[in-house]
């Protein structure tokens, strides 16, 4: 039988964790970036795309820097956070989550952004003529109907997250029970001699996890299109 | 009650029309690209006019003037698509009672049950858009409309995706809706079939201008419009009532303000008003009372006018005690009869040329 070692089980429960928040607490913004790039026009909107998109095409370690450096506990925003609010962000888990929300962002809003744009604009006038303000007609007739773009945004996302590495490391560093993810437990278990067979151990776990999501993708995916179609 | 007046230019196009309409079905009625849509989508909120006012039941929805521009959610109206538009996310029963949810209970003066009677809906409320037929999700969508207790209801061609047999299904309902709701109806279309079933009033749509508008038989009659009602020769609309049955020769007499008319049989009940369609190819015409015809209509009237039509032909326009009937007679009969305007004439119309596909059901 395969049982977990607790030092397993703890990458597994932290990456659960981290890559659990960084989709749910981006899945807002996320949203409303897809939305605004789908429906609105305005100048620099090719920027603002850019911008959306730029995490995807730079290494993660850029990200995590830059991370860093505008989050750390001397950085912009980060020494500002500490001051009023009392959080510090880098070398937490917190730090890992928001390190893998910013990379798997961009194919949350792209997904999302699909899915929105083949939405027949007609069912939104119908549902306006029939009293509903934008707001309600949104979260009414849009956003069931964007659904299944947005599960596949989730999941990629989430995907994405739990492999997410390079960022992470750079921005909250290695702390065991912290921010030792798998991917990171893993890559420190392949740095010590005679680390081979846990890696390895680690490894199974890996996958195991990124195919049980896809699975569950699969079927409630399945299930949307069902509810529309039938 | 509804007072439209709206300007707006889309690229080469320019609607500017100004309109009533009343109580009872009024039809828009013209070539595709003739602005219909356009006009209905002003009225909706869909579409915001350069310029103009649209006022129903006296709320002003939208002024250019007052910078008043209220928007569709406001408007309290109803909307049945061409297309249906049913949310495929939620069952029929949701989608019906998607409009009506946002309306207080007070103002929910259109029965759900009524109106799912009426549609013949009931065994479809489980059931999601996307498993119904054409003609059901047209129903569906008109009962959602209706639901909302709109102040007015618009309709844009939504026969126009279904097959003749649902058509026909159709008709009828949405001939009784206006009455049975007390619900005035917009009817956009471009098939006369449709328009000489239902409209009450008839506005004629051309080049984004409102052409002619008023009763539908008289703008229907009217040969200088010919060009747009659609029918390449002459023909009058008749409004008549069933004035009895001659179930032993398959006839029904129908009488109108220029006498009785006799045409195959319809199964009507007797005082039922209905229309009459006259194709002036169908119309003879002699200048003294005819005996011995096999002819059984013969109504006597007084020559209007003479219009010159296509090859030899002669449209002549009859007064039949305040109906207008058209005759087509060719250029040798006319130097032959000699008719002038004034000159009394009798019509004659074979019984059978009265088809029953142009007599619509309405009672109005």
């Amino acid at each position: 039988m395969f049982t977990l070692t607790p030092l397993e089980m703890e990458a597994l429960y932290l990456s659960l964790l981290v890559s659990g928040w960084a989709v749910a607490a981006s899945l807002p913004f996320g949203i409303l970036c897809a939305w605004i790039l789908a429906r609105l026009n305005f100048p620099g909107k090719s920027l603002v795309d850019g911008l959306v998109h730029l995490p995807l095409v730079l290494p993660p370690v850029v990200v995590g820097y830059f991370l860093l450096v505008v989050l750390g506990r001397r950085g912009i925003v980060g020494s500002k956070l500490l001051e009023w609010f009392d959080i510090t962000l880098a070398f937490t888990w917190k730090g890992a989550a928001i390190a893998s929300a910013v990379i798997a962002f961009p194919l949350m809003v792209r997904a999302i952004r699909l899915s929105l744009e083949s939405v027949d604009r007609g069912l939104e006038q119908a549902a306006r003529t029939l009293g509903c303000g934008p707001l309600r007609t949104f979260f009414t007739v849009t956003l069931p109907l964007v659904a299944p773009g947005v599960l596949t945004g989730v999941i990629l996302a989430f995907a994405r997250s739990l492999s997410e590495f390079g960022a992470t490391i750079t921005f909250v560093s290695n702390i065991p029970g912290e921010t030792r993810t798998l991917p990171i437990a893993l890559y420190a278990l392949t740095q010590v001699p005679g680390g081979d067979e846990a890696a390895l151990r680690l490894c199974v776990i890996s996958v195991a996890v990124a195919f049980a999501a896809l699975l569950a993708s699969e079927i409630l995916s399945r299930r949307m299109a069902a509810r529309l179609k039938a | 009650m509804l007072e439209l007046s709206a300007r707006k230019r889309q690229g080469d196009f320019t609607l500017d029309v100004e309109l009533q309409a009343g109580p009872g079905i009024t039809a828009l009625f013209g070539p595709s690209g003739s602005g219909k849509t356009s006009v209905i989508n002003v009225v909706a909120g869909l579409s915001r006019p350069d310029q103009g006012r649209v006022v129903v039941d006296g709320r002003v929805l939208f002024d250019s003037k007052a910078g008043v521009n209220l928007p569709p959610e406001a408007r309290r109206l109803g909307y049945v698509f061409q297309e249906g538009r049913l949310f495929p996310h939620l069952s029929v029963a949701a989608n019906l009672r998607f409009g009506r949810n946002r309306i207080p209970k007070a103002e929910r003066s259109i029965g759900f049950d009524d109106v799912v009677e009426v549609l013949g809906i009931g065994h479809l409320l489980d059931r999601r858009p996307a498993g119904l037929s054409g003609g059901e999700k047209q129903r569906v969508a008109i009962g959602r409309a209706l639901l909302a207790c709109p102040r007015i209801l618009l309709m844009d061609e939504p026969l126009a995706a279904l097959d003749a047999n649902r058509k026909a299904e159709l008709l009828p309902f949405i001939s009784s809706l206006s009455r049975r709701f007390c619900i005035p109806i917009l009817y956009v279309s471009h098939a006369m079939d449709e328009v000489l079933q239902l409209a009450d009033t008839l506005v004629l749509m051309d080049e984004g201008k409102a052409v002619a508008n008023g009763p539908a038989e008289e703008i229907l009659s009217r040969t200088d419009l010919r060009h747009l009602t659609g029918h390449g020769e002459a023909g009058a609309v008749v409004k008549a009532k069933v004035g009895g049955h001659l179930a032993e020769h398959g006839l029904t007499s129908f009488t109108f303000s220029g006498g009785t008319l006799l045409a195959r049989h319809v199964d009507l009940p007797l005082g039922s008003a209905v229309r009459l369609r006259i194709h002036a190819r169908d119309v003879a015409l002699a200048t003294a009372a005819p005996n011995f015809l096999s002819v059984r209509n013969i109504i006597p009237g007084r020559v209007v006018s003479l219009t010159p039509a296509n090859g030899h032909l002669i449209d002549v326009m009859l007064d039949c005690g305040g109906t207008i009937l058209w005759s087509q007679i060719t250029s040798l009969a006319q130097t032959h009869l000699q008719l002038k305007p004034g000159q009394t004439a009798f019509a004659l119309l074979k019984a059978v040329t009265v088809a029953k596909e142009d007599i619509a059901g309405r009672v109005s």
